[in-house]
């Protein structure tokens, strides 16, 4: 099968690269770019591990295909922080310990980014339902909410 | 030096802080590397055949087109992995569960493997395997699975533990006994007798990081396994006695492993992995999809209980007893054992019998999950002591604290407790403000207590002091929940330095000594151990060192707050040696230093916990919600607090989904229907309240500072107490776990009818 080749943003970089048409975004990510910050635990959109934002919209990259990235700005967890500055909710869920195993942190930060983005000042059930999408197995989510409660009003003092 | 692990007091500086943990910026930034993050040169990409029925005998596997498509470059059977068990049962298990060798045993059972240039190709070759069934009648359900009437799955399981070896083979492949005192007389005794049968589903422990490794075998017979791991000492053991290596010659590096809770405890893939390699000459990378995870990996029994307690009208049992039936997959188990050992843990009672039975079925091979076995039977037992306390009319807390083991109490297993936490659990419970909050319609509260062993095992640290004066720790029980940051903590304690100057690592099997794997909540316990251990080995030669420098006696030299401080009138002008000052010189004192332990952490000290439950169910539509929770645990003494509350909110949230959701569906053609996230539905965020915790500390007597494992205990309680919520707020009890919406509708209307007859 011929190749797509794709020009993309990720993460403010230009980036160009070659993928098979039935390849997701997710396997472009982890195994031609090396930008494995993005899991899969289920690799059918149930879990959340593998979040991505396209154009300001929150999506699990395992139901995106490569080639749908074609123009397009993607955030990822590697361009979260800045340099050495964590952003934020980075900052808040080391302080609240807000994972266990970590696995599922990743997309845990980026849904939480674009909740944020979009709510700035959640409530307990909105924060809940805005990371509904996501899984953790480990924590039972109390202090993942904690953490984002907690980053949200110092994202609002900021 | 001889090491006394008893507990002493102590006034802690570091232990008991809340630091952020080691591993923390790794992970929050993506860079920490699980399972799947890892990659070598020349990698090639494994994928497993899995059998579609429940049982069927292999005649024949064809892999000829497979091995002739562009670009695969090995596929292989059984027959490429030999049985090297040499008569070890349990190994050959393994092995034969890794790949089917004459009988395919369950829907998901590995049949064959490939290793391709790239996943499409190797999905391609899986699609050209052909095999040769001949299905056989299956049993998937335990009771089923006990019926003379149902198909055999092993003709070679006699019942083990009946005082006859019976003549025939079955599906139930050992009876265990626990207990002392006369039950008989005991229930004579009793004024008021509750007798009930229960069953739990299966569930899975629903780890988001699939089992993923890579595995690259050399042709001088030397190898390399990353893997996801909960013990990597064990992996390389049971690759290196499958495969025929020589152990030390394969290294074993355990990746960040994204979640275990019992799941990866014993080889699944990697023995594959490793043959899939070894057969292609190149590395191989192999990682499950959550469809095999679910079909082959995991998960736990599903059981069926009957229970039987007995008590006066003061509220004193006076005897209690249980049977206790578990699936083991297809595999001879000992999951009904556990549990035949936990169900009466809490309680201290003069007659008590209980009896177990290993049950196998046509389902995957049963692993541990989170104290394994415990759930099921404090489901059935703390049930029927809330229906017993009810009928006697005796509050379920005072009823509880009355009968309460106590130290020195005989437990229903056997051994004489020590100091335990108990009947503080269930004392803070009665006095908690969540049992006084009021409560609205449609809602009820249930409580419940439960019990974990805790275990200790093989332990190997080191402690290496670098020439600046910070401390590398590197330790061999996998970090499951943060055990690095209260491994750290410890080590930060023992030596009087502050908690930023050390780094702990988990090493890998080529850089330290066997250690026992990370279950029985023994990491931050054993691994803690040890550290002390090492650390005061290394404190030794700290104090050696300053008195070379002071050109003193060693005997005159004293360890205090991380200083070498010189003792006696003599030396009333020579100060203090920080462990910087001594570390920086010790290139000319007689070189690095080090501190190194290898030891059995015995002594791991038993837990106990009690949880209040708060839920709402809807009458019409059967769906519960969990408005409230509080956990209350003995964690002996919480090195890292916030850690120790996560792995409570963590098993309480786990028992939530098992008690309310999950369950393993499988068809009448014994194929598993529910193999995703989406149909095997564990909580998420929305489902959930803040989960409250409490930590008592009563010090383990056999730890310098008092720790007991804190990770399992807490998903032993919340089937139990989110059953008593439930009983109390639709006013039927509920026997059957999970309590779906379907069942709670059927409980609702049965009730209905009973009244309306």
């Amino acid at each position: 099968m011929a190749g797509v080749a794709v020009s993309t943003t990720i993460n403010g970089d230009h980036v160009e690269y070659l993928c098979q048409p039935d390849e997701t975004l997710l396997d472009v990510l982890r195994d031609r770019l090396g930008l494995t910050g993005a899991k899969e635990g289920c690799g059918t959109g149930d879990c959340g591990a593998c979040s991505v934002i396209v154009d300001n919209r929150l999506v699990c990259s395992c139901l995106v295909l490569g080639a749908e990235a074609e123009g397009r700005q993607i955030e990822t967890i590697e361009g979260m922080a800045h340099g050495d500055q964590l952003h934020p909710l980075q900052q808040k869920f080391l302080e609240h310990a807000a994972l266990q195993c970590g696995i599922c942190t990743p997309g845990f930060l980026i849904a939480a980014k674009d909740l944020l983005a979009k709510n700035p000042s959640p409530t307990e059930e909105e924060i809940r339902f805005g990371l509904a999408g996501n899984l953790c197995r480990c924590t039972g989510y109390d202090k993942i909410v904690r953490a984002v409660q907690d980053a949200a009003n110092v994202m609002k003092g900021a | 030096m001889n090491f006394d692990p008893r507990y002493s007091g102590r006034n802690f500086s570091s232990v008991g802080t809340r630091p952020i943990r080691p591993d923390g910026v790794d992970k929050v930034t993506g860079r920490a590397r699980y399972g799947a993050d890892f990659n070598m040169a020349g990698q090639l990409v494994g994928r497993i055949l899995r059998s579609p029925h429940a049982h069927a005998i292999i005649k024949k596997i064809d892999t000829s087109k497979a091995e002739k498509l562009a670009g695969v470059k090995a596929v292989i059977t059984a027959a490429d992995l030999p049985d090297l068990t040499d008569g070890d049962a349990a190994m050959y298990d393994i092995l034969d569960n890794c790949m089917a060798r004459t009988k395919a045993l369950y829907d998901g059972h590995a049949v064959a493997a490939v290793a391709a240039i790239d996943a499409r190709t190797a999905r391609q070759a899986l699609k050209l395997i052909e095999v040769d069934y001949e299905v056989l009648p299956h049993v998937t359900d335990v009771d089923e699975a006990m019926k003379h009437t149902a198909p055999l799955i092993n003709d070679a399981i006699f019942t083990e533990g009946l005082e006859e070896k019976p003549v025939k083979p079955s599906n139930v492949s050992k009876r265990t006994q626990y207990g002392h005192g006369d039950v008989h007389q005991g229930f004579a005794q009793a004024d008021t007798i509750v007798q009930r049968s229960f069953k739990t589903e299966q569930t899975h422990q629903g780890y988001i990081e699939p089992h993923a490794c890579v595995a690259s075998v050399n042709p001088d017979g030397t190898a390399d396994l990353w893997v996801c791991t909960q013990g990597h000492f064990v992996y390389r053991q049971h690759c290196a006695q499958l495969l025929g290596l020589e152990a030390s010659k394969l290294r074993v590096t355990s990746s960040e492993i994204g979640g275990g809770f019992g799941g990866k405890t014993h080889v699944w893939a990697e023995p594959v992995a490793l043959a899939l390699s070894r057969k292609a000459g190149r590395p191989v990378k192999l990682v499950m999809t959550r469809d095999e995870v679910f079909r082959a990996s995991g998960p736990t029994s599903a059981t069926s209980i009957d229970v039987k307690i007995g008590a006066r009208k003061d509220g004193t049992i006076t005897a209690a007893e249980a049977t206790l039936r578990y699936s083991c997959g297809p595999y001879a188990g000992m999951w009904a054992e556990i549990g035949a050992m936990t169900a009466f843990a809490c309680y201290k009672l003069e007659n008590v019998k209980t009896v177990g039975y290993e049950v196998l079925v046509n389902r995957p091979k049963t692993a541990a999950y989170r104290a394994p076995s415990a759930p099921m039977a404090a489901f059935a037992v703390e049930s029927a002591v809330d229906e017993l306390a009810k009928e006697i009319g005796i509050d379920p807390v005072d009823f509880r604290i009355k009968n309460a083991a106590q130290e020195g109490t005989r437990a229903s297993y056997g051994p004489v407790y020590g100091p335990i936490g108990i009947g503080p659990t269930l004392e803070a419970v009665k006095n908690h403000p969540h049992m006084k909050a009021p409560l609205k319609a449609n809602q009820g509260r249930g409580m419940a207590c439960g019990f974990w062993f805790n275990f200790g095992g093989q332990t190997c640290t080191d402690l290496n002091i670098g020439m600046d004066g910070t401390v590398s720790l590197a330790v061999g029980t996998v970090d499951v929940g943060g055990s690095r940051a209260s491994l750290s903590l410890v080590a930060a304690e023992e030596l009087g330095i502050d908690y930023s100057h050390v780094k702990a690592i988990v090493a890998d099997t080529s850089s330290l000594g066997y250690n026992d794997m990370t279950d029985g909540s023994r990491g931050t316990f054993s691994s803690s151990m040890a550290t002390i251990s090492a650390a005061r080995n290394a404190i030794k030669i700290l104090r050696e060192r300053a008195a070379q420098m002071w050109d003193i006696s060693v005997d005159d030299v004293a360890w205090e707050k991380g200083h070498a401080v010189a003792k006696g009138e003599t030396h009333g002008n020579l100060g203090k040696l920080s462990l910087k000052e001594i570390a920086a010189q010790s290139g000319k004192t007689g070189g690095p230093i080090a501190g190194h332990s290898e030891l059995v952490a015995d002594g791991a000290g038993v837990s106990f916990a009690t949880h209040i439950c708060d839920i709402e169910v809807d009458p019409e539509t059967g769906s519960t919600r969990v408005i409230r929770y509080t956990v209350v645990q003995d964690a002996g003494k919480a090195v890292h607090p916030t850690y120790v509350e996560g792995q409570y909110q963590g098993g309480a949230a786990q028992g939530i989904g098992w008690a309310l959701n999950e369950e393993y569906i499988y068809g009448k053609d014994g194929r598993l229907q529910n193999p995703g996230f989406l149909d095997y539905r564990i909580p998420v965020c929305s489902d959930l309240p803040m989960i409250d915790t409490q930590i008592l500390e009563i010090p383990n007597p056999n730890h310098p500072y008092g720790v007991r494992g804190v990770g399992e205990t807490s998903i032993v309680p919340p089937l139990a107490a989110i059953a008593n919520a439930v009983s109390n707020a639709v006013g039927v009890r509920m026997s059957h776990i999970p309590m779906s919406p379907p069942r709670i509708l059927a409980a609702l209307e049965a009730e209905r009818e009973r009244f309306s007859r």
